[in-house]
């Protein structure tokens, strides 16, 4: 190609870049101001350098209410991610490995429930939460994100892939149950998958907004993104939310991107897998 | 017969979870969508549900803040899914090229905003468009330009471009995976044949991913149309925004504002069709196109 081409190339490539990653870098620079210097906005300046104050300020905003919600986000996006990634992924293996009546059209109802907006079950599961006395309750955020149809699609692709029949048949003959034979030896197979259904439903559940914002009332039971949200609107009246929610965001931010670096490979694994079928 | 024990084992949680948590819901959201909750006299006597049929949707369909959400979302999707899909697809194909440097860097750099929850990406950009705290608008209005964002005309494509920065990288490693799977020979062939890098990309690259061209179109618009986030944190900070914004904004505000369960339902019910009336309709165009 010619030289005017590969420049031309590189530009736009690192243009694009540029925008995916200048609003991050604003993030991490603007959380080192307080509030006259982020509406000074000479970012670059480090003359008010108040990172570690705006850090003390978030942990004691409100009687230190966001390491709760932190604590909250925690335990719905590791627990639920991994409960759910165990859930989708014994499914897809079930769907993959064994014949039963109307299998194909129970998963094309899988596959459909993948097009439902959320918006579209959040009223129903309202009322049933409230029906049952789970509303405003840990469960019922924790429960609904345990539905992953999208992985369990997942699930069995991975199960094609990691899994032969061969082995399965081993097994059989050597006198193995079918179910100690999941758990000892296809599970083992299925462990990268495992990693990748995790980590799409961390990140789906650390993002989950809307089901939150219609379950809970009670401050002390909302996930960080909930709480942002909140403290957000305090921030259009009273400025000193700003440098707060700023570094809340940042603290956000920080896990999903450091298992996003530290385990590149399995997303990519989960992307192709989807994509390419 | 001890399979089929251990199909059900492993089959059983997440049957379970598609009862309770999608088809009684799905059943009851359409089930709600035709009764009311009627108070007699004048709201002092015993609540009681009673079937009004299709009152409910006749409500939401002459309704001119649900018509005006449904016409703001697909004005989002008309906006919003051409410039992410060509967008992605554009520099998947420069990474592809060859030519372009630090690959596994760029590509690294491109996917970090999906790491980024979407309410924080929200937050991001909506600080992005304040006056005062935006170094955008600060440099711009040092060159006396005086950008407004979250105006009348710009707010729809302020929020596009956070829906864009959130997911063109994940979409563009989806279409590079695509491109790498393209056999060699074929580019090879390509090549003797005497098509320069750029007719080989728009005339034998782009019609072998296809397929992942349609996969990603339709997530885009069924994601899209599901537009609830971006703008209800906008609307904290901009009066252009109103509650009944989106459809799904709609059903938020007549379910737990009006407390309007019917009328909420029927909004879903709709919602729901729409999308799936949309999704089929684009894979039946693209099937065509194909034969």
């Amino acid at each position: 190609m010619t030289l005017l081409g590969r420049t031309t190339v590189n530009f736009v490539v690192g243009v694009a870049v540029l925008y995916t990653l200048l609003p991050v870098l604003w993030l991490l620079l603007a959380s080192t101001k307080n509030v006259d210097a982020l509406f000074q906005s000479d970012l670059l300046s480090l003359s008010n350098f108040s990172f570690v104050d705006n850090v003390e300020e978030l942990f004691a905003m409100d009687k230190g209410l966001y390491s709760r919600w932190y604590l909250n986000s925690v335990l719905y996006a590791v627990v639920g991610a991994a409960a759910s990634a165990f859930i989708s992924m014994a499914a897809g293996y079930a769907f993959d490995k064994y014949a039963f009546r109307h299998k194909e059209k129970l998963f094309g109802l899988v596959l459909a429930a993948v097009m439902v907006p959320q918006t579209v079950l959040a009223l129903p599961l309202y009322l049933m939460a409230s029906g049952t006395g789970l509303v405003n309750t840990f469960w019922a955020v924790f429960i609904p994100v345990l539905f992953n149809p999208f992985g369990v699609y997942l699930g069995r692709v991975f199960s094609q892939g990691y899994v032969p029949d061969e082995v399965l048949e081993a097994a059989r003959i050597d006198g193995a149950g079918d179910l100690a034979t999941y758990f000892r030896v296809a599970l083992r197979m299925l462990g990268p998958g495992l990693v990748t259904l995790f980590l799409f439903q961390l990140t789906a559940i650390w993002n989950n907004f809307f089901l939150p914002m219609v379950m809970l009332s009670d401050q002390k039971l909302y996930p960080v993104s909930l709480g942002l949200y909140q403290w957000n609107s305090s921030a259009t009246v009273s400025p000193e939310y700003y440098p707060v929610v700023i570094m809340g965001s940042l603290f956000a931010v920080l896990p999903l991107i450091l298992a996003f670096l530290l385990l590149q490979r399995f997303w990519r694994a989960g992307l192709t897998a989807g994509a390419v079928k | 017969m001890k399979g089929k024990l251990a199909c059900a084992v492993l089959m059983a949680p997440f049957l379970l979870l598609l009862v309770t948590v999608f088809l009684i819901p799905t059943g009851t959201a359409i089930w709600l969508s035709f009764f009311a909750q009627d108070q007699p006299g004048l709201g002092f006597g015993p609540e009681s549900t009673v079937f009004v049929g299709v009152r409910s949707y006749v409500a939401v369909l002459s309704d001119p803040t649900f018509r005006g959400g449904l016409l703001t979302v697909v004005l989002y999707c008309l906006i919003y899914i051409p410039i992410m899909v060509i967008g992605a697809l554009a520099l998947a194909l420069l990474l592809d090229s060859g030519v372009a440097k630090l690959r596994g860097w760029a590509q690294m750099g491109l996917y970090l905003p999906h790491a980024v929850p979407g309410i924080i990406a929200a937050l991001i950009w909506l600080y992005l468009y304040t006056p005062g705290l935006s170094p955008i608008i600060d440099l711009f209005a040092r060159g006396d330009i005086h950008l407004n964002f979250l105006g009348i005309n710009t707010v729809l494509p302020s929020i596009v471009n956070i829906a864009l920065w959130s997911n063109l990288g994940y979409n563009m490693v989806i279409f590079y995976a695509a491109l790498q799977a393209v056999p060699r020979e074929v580019l090879e062939a390509s090549v003797v044949d005497g098509a320069g890098p750029v007719k080989q990309a728009v005339r034998i690259k782009t019609p072998l991913v296809r397929g992942a061209i349609v996969t990603v179109g339709i997530f885009t618009l069924i994601w899209a149309l599901q537009l609830f986030t971006e703008p209800v944190l906008l609307s904290q900070s901009t009066p252009m925004i109103s509650a009944r914004f989106s459809p799904s904004m709609y059903i938020y505000d007549a379910a737990f504002t009006r407390n309007n369960y019917g009328l909420a339902a029927a909004a879903s019910v709709i919602l729901l069709a729409f999308t799936i009336a949309l999704s089929y309709g684009v894979t039946r165009w693209t099937n065509r196109k194909a034969a």
